[in-house]
């Protein structure tokens, strides 16, 4: 019996490295995706910008998204201690933010003076673009976490789910910590 | 494959083939939604509902979801992210047809898939090759010539790509570390059901006039040109891309936390090794083929202008990130190869396999440096003058490592008591031809030379020798090594036997006169060429037909073995590594007992060495893991 249990523990901490290590591989390559986007924008556009950007509206989005990974953190830290009601509600807190921040994009895209078949339109819309494809995916896998936890799934034990999410979560954020500066900040 | 052992409830073929066409209902339901979406907006902002690119796109991507989850990937998954309880999947032969996650099955899923993909691409050669029988585009039109040769190119490039990874690395890097199945086993069954998608979209391009830019896919050919088959082919390719990522990371955690106790890196046997390269290859850089694609996606249907000059954009840029993925991708294709090429040297010549550690170290090199030379390939590009002699450097230094993997097959060679079966002739073959596809290398890797090579049909002979020299002749060789593991049967010898004499001369009288060829100038990728060139393109052709002859006792011989063969052995081929400890074929979860690593895997002859595997004795209560 004893054996049998242990086993059973040995397994599962062997489970939840290996998804680690799944993830953390996805994202190293992803950074690859988002790299050759930024290179491409040094390249066709070098390191200059339009003088019109909106830097107002970005480092509205910015922040937004930075706040939206605070929530998004605690909402994990209550699950893992068991209060259902905190990850409930810092969960609904981070769909409302990538919402926002997605409207924010959305706004800016149809507010630009500038044209997406110019050498930096192009590198705006396509790494905005795909950033933003990303957090949508990110809402669309928090939405699905909260839809289960009404229904009474994760504990403090159980919450690889709401872990891998939260985790991409982040890093789709540090990738617009990169992002940001490249199409708003850098000028020559 | 063995019909006792599952009770089969519904033999009918149609039910089998129920996930398919689930799949294609689901996908073209999608794909309808997708084209609507975008139709809608469409229409809103005043413009026409239908616009071919835009639409195809937007609905390809949806279709494709739909596709996946028809095809099980609901049942079998996507209802858990509903909370709800997953169905089984079908029993019996009938998993062959499903989204099953049985690593051995979707082994064999990729095999015969991709077997049939070159058998398909090889036609398309032929075609090719009938066309140059004569100096002027007699038979096909320099358009459809254009045509055929770029679909034979990026079939066969899918074809190097997942035939040996999906194929053989599925099926048996699980059984060689001694794991049940892969780390993530789902993924895995996800991974090959992109594939149909890719080679649909691939011929369905042919409907709508297909791509004539190669599988290189250049812009400024690949934005401009009006045929809408370049979106089917770039689509293709980024879902092409993510089956091929999502692979690589499977295998990575399967090698790194999957081992059998005492499995230590040491002894991992050198095909294990050379998959855990090549998938750190696909993870990392499979992400620059989708994004170039992506690129000439947007600039074709969304106004960007990412390659388009006039615009400012900048048609180089595309060819740096195409190959910084496709160089190291060269090394995707014969890395697997080459692993089974030193793990049946080894086994067929009785002695360790020589300077095992230099080989992984070989390897690993190739993996560290092969993101360094891509621009070898830009040499007459027009790119930035001063990247020419970095590049050289680079690429010369690469020789170094694949020297190291080279030198540690000749010595196993070397003194050995070489047992000459089927896949010990082709193991053999793969060193006389990389060879050759190695030095020739060089010369292409020198600028000077190079400037007057490029674009010649030397280049086409250098990277036929590296990958169906390096490649798929040790994907027969694998074949045949692990035929009766698979099937339980056993191969003809005399078919095999001349199977590899027919493939080995006629691939050799084929690609050989190609170096000449190209020296005297005859370009690639055109229909037409100078008339003093026509007898040796006689030759060639000829030579061509031939090879594409010797395909025919293969597949008559796997066939007939299937069916007929002789009953195998646990272990025809008296080797040490693990999958030969279990019956074949092998098991559900493989090992009908857990193994246990106690030695290295290639101690032929050494005087007591420990067996490199053993089984726990059945009925004996297991012991500690820690
Ligand atoms: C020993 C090392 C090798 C060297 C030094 C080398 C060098 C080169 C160079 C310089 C080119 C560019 C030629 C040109 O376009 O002018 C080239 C083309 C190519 N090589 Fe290699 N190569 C080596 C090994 C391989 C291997 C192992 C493979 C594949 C398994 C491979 C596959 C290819 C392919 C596919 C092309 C042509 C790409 C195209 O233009 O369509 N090479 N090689
Ligand atoms: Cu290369």
């Amino acid at each position: 019996m004893a054996v049998a249990t242990m086993h059973v523990e040995a397994e599962e901490k062997l489970r939840a490295k290996i998804n680690q290590a799944g993830l953390w591989m996805f994202f190293l390559s992803e950074t690859f995706l988002f790299s050759a986007l930024a290179t491409a924008r040094f390249v066709i556009a070098g390191t200059g910008r339009p003088e019109d950007l909106n830097q107002l509206l970005g480092l509205g989005i910015t922040s937004i998204l930075l706040v939206s990974s605070l929530t998004a953190y605690r909402s994990e830290v209550a699950i893992a201690r068991g209060d259902r009601s905190a990850f409930q509600r810092n969960l609904l807190a981070t769909i409302l933010l990538g919402l926002v921040f997605v409207i924010g994009v959305g706004f800016e895209w149809s507010s630009a003076e500038f044209e997406l078949s110019d050498p930096f339109g192009t590198a705006f819309f396509s790494m905005t673009g795909v950033h933003a494809a990303h957090v949508v995916s990110g809402i669309f896998m928090l939405g699905l976490l909260y839809w289960l936890s009404l229904r009474g799934h994760f504990s403090a034990k159980k919450h690889w789910g709401v872990e891998a999410t939260v985790k991409y979560w982040h890093f789709v954020d540090v990738v617009w910590v990169f992002f940001y500066p490249i199409l708003y900040l850098i000028s020559s | 494959m063995t019909a006792t052992a599952q009770s089969e409830p519904q033999a009918g073929a149609i039910s089998a083939l129920m996930p398919l066409l689930r799949g294609l209902v689901w996908g073209g339901l999608g794909f309808a939604l997708g084209a609507a979406f975008v139709g809608v907006l469409r229409t809103i902002d005043g413009r026409d509902f239908w616009s071919l690119e835009l639409s195809m796109t937007f609905g390809y991507a949806i279709g494709i979801v739909g596709w996946l989850f028809g095809a099980g990937v609901w049942e079998r998954w996507g209802r858990e992210w509903l909370g709800l309880s997953t169905r089984e999947g079908p029993t019996g032969w009938h998993r062959y047809f499903a989204f099953t996650t049985d690593h051995k099955i979707i082994g064999i899923q990729y095999l015969v898939t991709f077997m049939l993909l070159f058998l398909v691409a090889g036609l398309f050669a032929v075609l090719i090759r009938m066309q140059l029988l004569t100096p002027e585009a007699s038979m096909l039109s320099e358009d459809s010539y254009n045509r055929v040769m770029s679909l034979h190119g990026i079939i066969m490039i899918a074809v190097a790509v997942a035939v040996v990874i999906g194929g053989f690395g599925n099926y048996f890097v699980p059984l060689l570390i001694g794991a049940e199945d892969v780390a993530f086993p789902r993924i895995n069954a996800l991974s090959f059901w992109m594939v149909p998608p890719v080679a649909i979209m691939l011929l369905a391009a042919q409907a709508v006039g297909g791509w004539d830019s190669g599988w290189t896919a250049y812009p400024p050919l690949s934005t401009q040109a009006a045929s809408p088959g370049h979106i089917f082919f770039t689509l293709a390719i980024i879902t092409f891309g993510i089956s091929s990522i999502l692979g690589g990371l499977n295998f990575l955690a399967t090698i790194i936390y999957m081992r059998a106790p005492g499995m230590t890196w040491g002894r991992l046997p050198i095909f294990v090794w050379s998959m855990f390269a090549t998938a750190i290859l696909a993870l990392l850089f499979t992400q620059f083929f989708a994004a170039a694609m992506l690129m000439v996606t947007l600039d074709r249907i969304a106004d960007t202008s990412f390659f388009v000059a006039e615009a400012g954009g900048e048609p180089i840029l595309y060819q740096h990130i195409f190959w910084f993925y496709s160089h190291p991708a060269v090394y995707i294709f014969v890395l697997p190869g080459l692993g089974v090429t030193l793990e049946i040297l080894a086994h067929f010549s009785r002695k360790p396999l020589f300077a095992y550690k230099w080989a992984v170290g070989g390897l690993l090199g190739i993996v560290g440096l092969s993101a360094l030379v891509w621009a070898h390939h830009m040499f007459v590009s027009g790119m930035d003058s001063r990247l020419i002699a970095p590049f050289l450097v680079t690429t010369e230094i690469i020789s170094v490592p694949t020297g190291l993997v080279f030198l540690s097959a000749l010595g196993t060679i070397w003194m050995g008591r070489l047992w000459l079966r089927t896949p010990m002739l082709f193991a053999l073959a793969v060193v006389f031809n990389f060879m050759i596809g190695g030095i020739t290398g060089i010369f292409l890797a020198d600028a000077p030379t190079d400037v007057s090579l490029s674009d010649t049909y030397f280049v086409v002979a250098h990277f036929h020798y590296t990958i169906i020299g390096g490649e798929i002749f040790a994907l027969f060789a694998a074949v045949y090594y692990w035929f009766p593991k698979i099937t339980g049967k056993m191969y003809s010898e005399r078919l095999g036997q001349l199977h590899f004499w027919l493939m080995f001369l006629s691939f050799n009288a084929t690609f050989i006169p190609m170096f000449w060829a190209g020296l005297n100038g005859m370009n690639r990728r055109i229909a037409s060429y100078t008339p003093d060139l026509q007898e040796i393109n006689i030759v060639i052709s000829v030579m061509g037909f031939i090879m594409a002859v010797s395909f025919l006792p293969f597949v008559y011989n796997m066939v007939r073995s299937v069916i007929w063969g002789e009953k195998a052995e646990a272990d025809p081929w008296r080797a040490r590594t693990l999958e030969w400890r279990v019956p074949s074929p092998p098991p559900l979860e493989n090992f009908p007992a857990p193994p246990r690593v106690t030695g290295n895997p290639y101690d032929y002859g050494v005087p007591n060495a420990p067996a490199h595997g053993v089984l726990a004795v059945a009925g004996a209560s297991e012991e500690d893991e820690a």
